[in-house]
């Protein structure tokens, strides 16, 4: 029987952590994610869980003590928000060009500056070719769940390559939402033990990791991670259909939200689809044929799936929490647009920003941008290529 | 699985056969990768000269003066690069250093 309990985002993806009970975890503190790093501590402290916790002196720090320790043969993982990702960039690329799968509990927060703790996806989409696996979150239950499967995808034997596991900061990662958690022995003979074929405390098959590797043998290795993060999508699915098989909540790319028959639709990361589902439900009961797709998988990233289930829709609005500069959209309009373009071209897209340093994106919001993208369609009203929403002026 | 030799791993390697992370299986495998091209000037040992001090050996940053039997050998010019450091240290004037390789 699954254990019925109210939990915060945080808590959740700790409690996942206790049950997985990885080797090692080294982390430093900052805000919205400071409380797994405690949460864990706390477990480690009632004897709970065995976890080596390591303090560290900065990100930087940790991720190379999780580097270190994985490199070791450690299942290791650290948390992170916002400038803490930042500081981590250089490792995040050595973790994964060393291929070693390690996990990343990031709670999603904007970057400086201005300074301000609240969510967008800056850090991750800024992380997005680091050659981590991304995987998003609309609630607490998904949360937990992403962080069980975590381990699985990530040292699977085609993969092999670190994963970021992430919420959104407060809105998921504070609020207390009811969850349904998985009792120990079913989380721990899912996830198994983790038995890597080369490991450096191996004293009987001495190696070396992270070797310079010149012109001649640099480019064959981006081919092997890029390979490996293709490999990452069927793992992926067939990781989310068996942690359905075993907890009845199934997991895939994306979430289709009465998206079938949609005229027009929304495509978004994370908590906001809450939001947005309540404004599809409401638009439904007026007859508006209104669909959403939550991407769950950034990377690696499934545009023919996207676009495939996008093909239908007349107009689509790309919701993008996070500004990448290049003057015309978010990094998920960039590559929804190109799926589009290599899969769907009849589809018209459109590509709106919201939510950036914790801005509000209400039901209202939602209705709003849907009506707006019926009225180009069926009046041919204005729509503004680039907008943010909410704003202000 | 016994792990890639990585012997077998050259400049010519197709992508599929790189070792996963470019990781490097067995040890001392440095000594496979000679270095000693890089060099611009060469050092000369005049053992008439040698008085066996080793104080070369440890100051050598790339462990090219062999020591046999408690005494030094002559230089692994595979992995020497020619920093002079042995050169500048000896007392005896044992060691001169040339131009080239």
């Amino acid at each position: 029987m699954a254990i019925r309990e109210r939990l915060s985002g945080n808590e959740a993806i700790s409690y996942a952590i206790k049950q997985v009970n990885p080797d090692v975890m080294p982390a430093f503190p900052i805000t919205p994610s400071t409380e797994i790093p405690q949460y864990v501590a706390n477990y480690i402290a009632n004897g709970e869980m065995d976890t080596e916790f390591i303090p560290v002196e900065s990100e930087h720090s940790s991720m190379s003590a999780t580097i270190g320790a994985q490199a070791a043969g450690a299942r290791s993982l650290t948390a992170t928000s916002s400038c803490g990702l930042a500081l981590m960039w250089e490792e995040l690329y050595v973790a994964a060009s060393n291929r070693l799968p390690l996990a990343l509990c990031l709670v999603n927060r904007a970057l400086s500056g201005p300074i301000n703790i609240n969510c967008d996806h800056s850090d991750s989409m800024g992380a997005r070719d680091t050659g981590f696996i991304q995987i998003y979150a609309e609630n607490n239950q998904e949360v937990y769940d992403n962080f069980v499967q975590a381990y699985r995808i990530a040292e699977h034997k085609d993969v092999m390559l670190p994963i970021m596991i992430c919420q959104d900061g407060f809105i998921t990662s504070h609020a207390v939402e009811n969850i349904e958690l998985l009792e120990d022995d079913k989380v721990k003979n899912f996830v198994g033990e983790y038995n890597p074929e080369n490991y450096l405390l191996n004293a009987d098959q001495p190696m070396a990791m992270g070797p310079y590797a010149v012109s001649n043998y640099y480019m064959e290795t981006k081919m092997a991670q890029n390979t490996a993060m293709n490999n990452a999508k069927q793992v992926i699915l067939d990781v989310g259909k068996e942690f359905g098989e075993m907890s009845g909540r199934e997991y895939g790319f994306f979430e289709e939200y009465r998206l079938e028959d949609a005229d027009y639709a929304m495509v978004m990361i994370g908590s906001a689809a809450g939001a947005t589902k309540d404004a599809v439900d409401k638009l439904r009961e007026q007859g508006m044929k209104v669909g959403l797709l939550k991407l769950r998988v950034f990377r690696p990233f499934p545009d023919e799936e996207i676009a495939m289930a996008l093909k239908n829709c007349k107009v689509v609005a790309i919701m993008d929490r996070s500004e990448c500069f290049r003057g015309k959209g978010g990094p998920l309009g960039a590559e929804i647009k190109a799926a589009i373009y290599d899969y769907a071209k009849d589809v018209k897209a459109f590509n709106l920003v919201y939510g950036l340093g914790g801005r509000d994106f209400t039901v209202e919001e939602a209705e709003r941008i849907f009506n707006d993208l019926a009225a180009f369609d069926k009046d041919g009203a204005a729509f503004e290529e680039y907008r943010y929403v909410g704003l202000r002026g | 699985m016994a792990a890639t030799d990585i012997t077998k791993i050259t400049e010519k390697s197709n992508w599929q056969d790189i070792t996963l992370g470019n990781q490097v299986y067995g040890a001392g495998t440095s000594k496979l990768f000679k270095t000693g091209e890089w060099r611009t000037q060469t050092p000369v040992f005049h053992s008439e000269k040698c008085k066996q001090c080793l104080l070369c050996v440890p100051v050598c940053p790339d462990s090219s003066i062999p020591v046999c039997e408690g005494k030094r050998d002559e230089f692994d010019l595979d992995h020497c690069k020619g920093c002079g450091i042995c050169a500048k240290v000896c007392p005896f004037d044992a060691i001169s250093m040339k131009e080239g390789q």
